[in-house]
This record gives C-alpha cells, structure tokens and sequence, in this order.
C-alpha cells in the first residue's frame, strides 16, 4: 500500500532521482578533473562512457557477477584514456578534435559489440536503504543508495586531498600550471598526463557501468545522453576540485530527475522540456561562470579549453 | 655555396621554385587526407579481419550499395545532402578556430521551423511557401548556432561544450513541440507536424533522381570557398583563426566575424533541416535528428574545412552510410559497423594532420634541395 503523501512526493523523489542520477556524474567529473589538472582535456568519455556501460553489463551478464562486470568497465575505460593520452602526446594533436573522435569511435565500438547484449538480463549492483527508520515506501524508496554513489563521495573527498596534500597530487598540479616549471622540476608531463587521462578514462568507465548496472539497469543504445560531455562541463563549473563535482553533480542529478518526479504526481505537460533541464542548467551555468577578460579563477593553465 | 646558387640563379628559377612548391603544398591537401582515409580503410580492414569477415567483401558491398549503380548514386548523393550543409556548420567556424560540433541542433531546428512555416500558412501558392520555409530555418538555425558564436565572443563560452549542449536542446524542444504545440492529431504512431501540402513539396533536380537540396549543398560548398579563399572577410576570418590578439590588434572585428561565419554555418544545417521536411519526410518529426550533424563533424575535419574537398568528402561518407542496410544483412555486421570505420578514420586523420611535417610532399622537396 502506498501510502498518500501528496505534493511532499515530488521533492522525495528529486532527492531520491538526484542520489540515483548523480552518480555516473560523480565518476566521470572527479575524472574529468584529474585528468583537466594535469593540463589535458578529454571531450572522449562520452564514447568511453558509452563503452563503460556495454562492457560493464557484457561481462556482468558472462560471468554473471556485477562486479567482476564493474572491473572490467573500469579497465576498457582506462584502455580508452591511455589511448587519448598517447596519441596526445604527439606534437600538434588537438586535444579537443582527438576528443570528439573518440566520442565517435568508442559510441561506435560499443554499439557494435553490444548488439547480441541488448535483450540478456545482467546482475544489478546492490544498493543499501538507508530509509529503514521511516514507515513512508516513498522515503524508503528514495533512500535507497547505490554503493557507488556512497564510494563515489568518497572518491571526491579523496581526490581532493590528493590533490591538495601528496606529492602525487602535487605532480599532476605542477604538470597542468605550467610544462616548463614542470619540466625544470625534472617532472615527465606527458607521462604524468598519461596515467592522469587513463585515471580518468577508468571513472568514467565505472561511471558508465553503473548505468547499465543500476540505473537506469540495462544495456541499450541510448543509454547515454550525453552524461560524459556534461561532466566535462561540469568540471569547469566546479572550478576543477572533485569535491565541488561531487556537489554539482547532486545539483545536475536533481535537475535531471525533475522530470520523471513531476511526471509520477500527474504532470505530463512539457514532459520533454523538463528532460531538458540539465542541459539549460548546464549551459547557463557555464555562462554564468566563463568569462572574456580575467582568466579562470584556479583554472590550470595549461588547458587548451579555457585558452 | 648555397648561397652562391641562389644570388646566380636566373630570376625565373626561383619563381619556379616557389611555384613549384605552392603546388606541392596543394598535392599535399590532397594527398595527406586521403592517405589518411585509406590508412583508416586498412585498420578497419584488419578490425574486420580480427573478426572472421572478409575486408574485400565489405568494401565490395560498400562500393555496390553505395556507387556501383545508378540506383545506389542516387541513393548515395540524397544523403549527401544534408552533409554537405552540415559540414559547412562546422568547417566555417572551425576557420576561425572555433570547433562547433552541435550542427545536429540547427538542423533539427531548420527542420522544425519549416514544418511550423507551413502550418501556419499553408494556402500559401507552392515557390513562395518554400522560399518562406528556408528563410525560417536560415533564420532558426543562423541564430542558434550564432548564439553560440555570440557566447563564445561575449562571455567567452567554450564553444565546442555550448553546442552540443544546445543540441541536446534543441533536440528536447523539438520532441516538446512536435508532441505539443505542432502536433497533427492525425499523427499516431510517430509525433509530427501536419503533412507540407503537395505544392510546397521540393521536387527532383530533372535527370539526377536526387532533390535540389543536393544542388543546394554543392553551391553552398563552393559560395563558401569563395567567401573563405578569395574575400577580404574570408581573409580576415582565417587571420582571426591563426591569431585572435593579432587579428584584433589590426583592427579586424573578431567578433563579428565569429557570429557572422558561425551563424552562417548554422543557417546551413538550419537548410539541411529543410530539406529533409520538405523534400524526403514531408513533415517535422523525430526523424529529423539522424546524425548528419555528427558525420558532418568528421566530414569537415577529412576535408580540412575547405569547401571545395567538403564536396568528395561528403560523397564517400554518404556512400558508407547508403551501405549500411546492405552490409547488416550481407555480413550479418551491426548497423553501428560504419560508426566504427568513422571512428577510426577520424583518429587516422587527426594523426595526419599532427604528422604532416614529417611526411609531406614539402618536406620531400626540401630535403632533395638541401
């Protein structure tokens, strides 16, 4: 039975949608700015996304472990990072076209491979309810966190202090400020930068396992709507420290839920322009935050997206 | 010594030299992006090997579906159309160094702004309700990418993020509209405008089988290699492109230029929309974003954002695409094979451009001449 909670149902639900819809965000973006602090630019997890979430549900569905499925996401991504990051390190490779071809290619590969994937059923991720102490179905429904999205928090914090506080952290700082200043402290930029796009490319190929895996739970070709790119403009947002993604990706998981909440009180009108409502946010809030004259507060400077 | 040679040559040696490497930067142009294109062809033939089917048997099925008859060239130049104007969306823009790859909204937009021109109008006689129909998706499409421009220009927005972004917008507004407001009640199964009446209809260009947005897209490619190559603004625009501070320190107005070419790139993919409503679906719906704006992107980079190579660029990925429902039941191969070879073709051909100082026709010359 459920029980009648009125109107109170929609904020519930955006606070259940933006835990559920956040997640992939959470990986992809805290990616996104490693890689972006080291000085490089991926516009390529899209595609990696995209591939995370078929690989991700394939190898779940063979061997019948969602975790074993997660791992192999993970991996496939970071294959598709190291790729980005070795092709970039040729001299006068545009980072930001090399991005968009990948976005391509991985898309492409994914769809290819995971035609036979569409209609099998996978193990799903577990999730934990955290709404035991409440009697109210909607409360306990939207509570009920995935693992991910508790390991994803953990993950920002941990970025984040990374960055901050361990000489590797300092490394990847040093890398995406300056080359030179780099170089002259006998650092190797663009292996730092390897291993920071391949880091990134693994997240965001757990953040496209979890897609498949959880929610919205299954294979198929539009799966993604363009979660990848919208991390990467979230990135900038977020001023490139994971933790401010962690919190805009809950801002962007509400926007994105706003939709199917309305719709489960009864209102379908403008169903699609609600759907848009993450990428108006996103939009003007890169609006809001770019600017012409003074260069990005704490944007690293060697990136070619804000140049 | 050299020097020596140089102060005895006769003038016209050294204008011949000089000559003679303009054309081998121009045999360059050429031959680099299709060396890029067959060193795709090949990886891609070797993905295909790797799964037990036959390379020569792809290329042959792509080459019969896509230009071996008179059928398949038909086939092949209706979809070359809307490329050859989505491609413009991204190479006029990308002159001036701004990478626009949300040409799928203006499209989408063109499409739908046509549709809505004909519903509101439709006692209109048939050449004046079309001449209506493409001034509303120029002006659609022209603005939406151009706002992008405008974004970029004003507030410094990264261009290549905002438009793809506005795609997905664009694509809502779309569904929004052709579900809501625009909908034909008599539309069931599939959302769309009410149908163009016949008369508005855009027809075959005689003795080609193919309709006039082909004719459209061609002149379009070649306005634009004019405008680019042998006008003062083009001129400006490709300085904007090499340099921005420079540009602007000469005086030039950046950011007109940057509003003006990307809103002319997007009053293109804003036609492309058109044409597809009124000469291949006959109304606005869901079909309209097919991804001509994406191939539009790879189809702009293998032809350097020269309008001129836009030309065969958009024939040969035309082509690859007609092959797709040939290739799916021939080699039992997904739809998603072609994406896969323009994947690789699109890598290839960026590794092209960054290796162009090593292997190049210039290169060769100078090394012979040293």
């Amino acid at each position: 039975m459920t029980t009648d909670i009125g109107l109170w149902g929609v904020p519930l639900a955006i606070l259940g949608g933006a835990i559920r819809v956040s997640t992939p965000f959470i990986f992809v973006s805290v990616g996104e700015a490693l890689t972006e602090r080291s000085g490089r630019v991926n516009l390529g997890l899209e595609g990696t996304l995209v591939f995370g979430a078929m690989s991700g549900y394939a190898v779940a569905y063979q061997t019948n472990s969602a975790w074993i499925g997660l791992l192999a996401a993970a991996f496939f991504g970071m294959l598709f990072g190291l790729f980005h990051g070795w092709i970039c390190k040729l001299p006068k490779v545009n980072d930001i076209a090399l991005g968009i071809a990948l976005m391509i290619f991985g898309s492409g590969l994914a769809f290819f491979f995971g035609k036979p994937y569409i209609q099998p059923v996978a193990p799903h991720l577990p999730a934990i309810s955290l709404g035991w102490w409440s009697d109210v179905p909607q409360v306990q429904a939207a509570l009920r966190v995935n693992v991910l999205f508790i390991a994803g928090i953990a993950l920002a914090i941990a970025a984040s202090w990374m960055l901050k506080n361990t000489k590797v952290g300092l490394t990847i700082r040093v890398a995406g400020d300056s080359a030179d200043a780099a170089r002259a402290l006998g650092i190797d930029v663009n292996r730092v930068r390897l291993w920071s796009t391949a880091a990134g490319g693994a997240l965001a190929g757990i953040g496209g396992a979890y897609l498949s895996l959880y929610y919205p739970g299954s294979w198929n070709e539009g799966i993604s709507s363009g979660q990848g790119l919208m991390a990467v403009a979230l990135v900038i947002f977020a001023r490139w420290s994971p933790i401010n993604c962690a919190y805009a990706s809950l801002l962007f998981g509400g926007a994105g839920a706003l939709g199917p909440a309305l719709q489960s009180v009864g209102v379908t009108q403008g169903y699609y322009l609600f759907y848009a409502a993450p990428y108006v946010l996103t939009l003007g809030l890169l609006i809001a935050t770019s600017s012409t004259t003074r260069a990005m507060t704490s944007a690293p400077g060697e990136l070619s997206i804000t140049k | 010594m050299t020097t020596e040679a140089g102060l005895a040559a006769p003038a016209t040696g050294a204008i011949n030299a000089e000559t003679a490497e303009t054309f081998a930067r121009k045999l360059d142009a050429v031959l680099l992006p299709l060396a890029a294109l067959l060193v795709g062809m090949s990886i891609f033939s070797i993905f295909l090997l790797f799964l037990g089917k036959s390379p020569i048997e792809f290329f042959q099925i792509v080459y019969k579906a896509g230009f071996g008859t008179a059928f398949s060239w038909t086939n092949t130049l209706a979809r070359a159309a809307p490329l050859l104007l989505a491609a413009l969306c991204v190479a006029l823009p990308a002159r001036l160094g701004l990478v626009i790859i949300g040409g799928e909204g203006a499209i989408v937009l063109g499409g739908v702004a046509a549709g809505a021109v004909a519903m509101l109008a439709p006692g209109l006689p048939g050449p004046i309700g079309i001449i209506f129909m493409a001034i509303a998706a120029c002006v659609v499409g022209g603005a939406w990418i151009g706002g992008i421009g405008a974004l970029r220009h004003l507030r410094g927005v990264n261009e290549t993020i905002s438009s793809l972004l506005m795609a997905y917008i664009a694509i809502a507004l779309m569904n929004h509209l052709v579900e809501g407001p625009l909908r034909d009640p008599a539309s069931l199964n599939k959302p769309s405008t009410a149908p163009l009446p016949d008369a508005w209809r855009i027809g075959e260009i005689p003795g080609v089988g193919v309709h006039w947005g082909l004719a459209v897209g061609i002149i379009g490619c070649i306005v634009c290699w004019l405008l680019i190559e042998r006008t003062t603004w083009g001129f400006a625009a490709r300085i904007v492109g090499g340099n921005v501070k420079a540009a602007q320190i000469q005086g030039l107005p950046a950011g007109l230029l940057m509003i003006g070419f990307t809103a002319l790139g997007g009053a293109f993919a804003g036609l492309a929309g058109m044409f597809e409503v009124a000469a291949v679906h006959g109304s606005a719906n869901a079909s309209l974003a097919a991804g001509y704006g994406y191939t539009g992107i790879l189809i702009a980079f293998l032809a350097r954002h020269n309008g001129l190579a836009i030309i065969p660029a958009a024939i040969v990925f035309a082509g690859f695409e007609a092959s797709s429902g040939l290739i799916q039941r021939r080699l039992d191969l997904p739809d998603a094979t072609i994406l896969v070879l323009e994947g690789i073709v699109f890598i290839t051909i960026l590794l092209s451009d960054a290796r162009q100082d090593r292997v190049s026709i210039v290169k060769l010359m100078k090394g012979a001449s040293a």
